[in-house]
């Protein structure tokens, strides 16, 4: 942990916080809503599948 | 107790049980895995000599970019093989590939865009590695639409298939765009046949988020693979049975 004084320090990266956390921030909502997006799709072709059980 | 062949998950019915068993595994190792390669990145990594703080943007860039092209090669090979074969397994893992292998293309382009800008003062510039990269997002962006946009899906599979196939020349293009043109994007920092152009610490990083992204492709594919499964054989036998099971439980 040596080279982070703090956590601004951190949040800072020597003037290169945008574009670090512009980067990976996106990258984290895009890797989390696909998966979200893909379950979302499985659940509900599942459920169409239950309803023809039924009728 | 039947007897296991290769073809034995070819089967949706058969490749729903694997799928639904793995991916867990899969989700565990990819959040391991990018806890390890970010504390490796952020924490234990110094600042690039050179670029400073921003080169840290590699540890998701080299791997998205790697993603994007693999995955680009994987969903043409399986289209290829429904369409060859008629295996109804592999057209429906092409469908499911494009969407995440789209996703690491807008990813890469996105993460060099907040790279360059730092870096070359510029978030685009249209070299041969950006256009090219920029060509792969178009391509699984117009293979998506092509199969969604026609109805019987056998033929959407085989109209997409053909896309696929022939743009498949776009991924050597962009792997070795680098060293075919004069380009603004750095050389290659990692290869196959020479020593990584990488301190140690940094390079090892990068590899266990690739590890990461890897597990993170295989959990979505398979998941979307699952659900295109349920909804094209809809009615068939398996797929009423499991879902009979899923509700008694």
């Amino acid at each position: 942990m040596s080279q982070w004084h703090s956590l601004s320090d951190f949040l800072a990266m020597d003037g290169h916080g945008l574009y670090i956390w512009g980067a990976y921030g996106v990258t984290f909502v895009c890797m989390l809503a696909e998966p979200w997006l893909a379950a979302r799709r499985r659940r509900r072709a599942w459920l169409a599948a239950q309803q023809d059980l039924e009728s | 107790m039947s007897r296991i062949r290769w073809t034995t998950f070819a089967a949706p019915s058969r490749f729903e049980a694997l799928a639904a068993a793995v991916t867990p595994w899969l989700w565990a190792v990819c959040l391991l895995a990018s806890a390890v390669g970010l504390y490796l990145g952020f924490i234990e990594a110094p600042k690039d000599f050179q670029q400073g703080q921003s080169y840290r943007i590699i540890f998701i860039h080299v791997p998205a970019a790697w993603m994007s092209m693999v995955l680009y090669l994987a969903m043409a090979t399986w289209a290829a093989i429904g369409w060859a074969w008629r295996v109804r397994l592999a057209s429906m893992l092409a469908r499911a590939i494009a969407p995440t292998g789209a996703m690491f293309t807008f990813v890469a382009l996105w993460t060099g865009a907040f790279w360059g800008k730092p870096t070359w003062g510029a978030w685009w510039v249209w070299d041969a590695r950006l256009t090219s990269e920029l060509i792969l997002l178009f391509l699984y962006l117009g293979y998506m639409a092509l199969v969604e946009a026609i109805d019987d899906p056998q033929r959407g599979d085989q109209a997409g298939a053909l896309l696929a196939v022939v743009g498949a020349i776009n991924v050597p293009i962009i792997y070795f765009s680098v060293r075919w043109w004069n380009t603004l994007h750095q050389g290659a920092s990692v290869g196959v046949a020479s020593a990584p152009k990488m301190a140690s610490i940094m390079l090892t990083a990068m590899l266990v988020m690739t590890l990461a992204f890897w597990a993170y492709a295989f959990a979505v594919v398979f998941t979307r693979t699952r659900a295109i499964a349920a909804e094209r054989e809809r009615g068939a036998r398996w797929l009423a049975e499991l879902a009979q099971d899923t509700k008694e439980a």
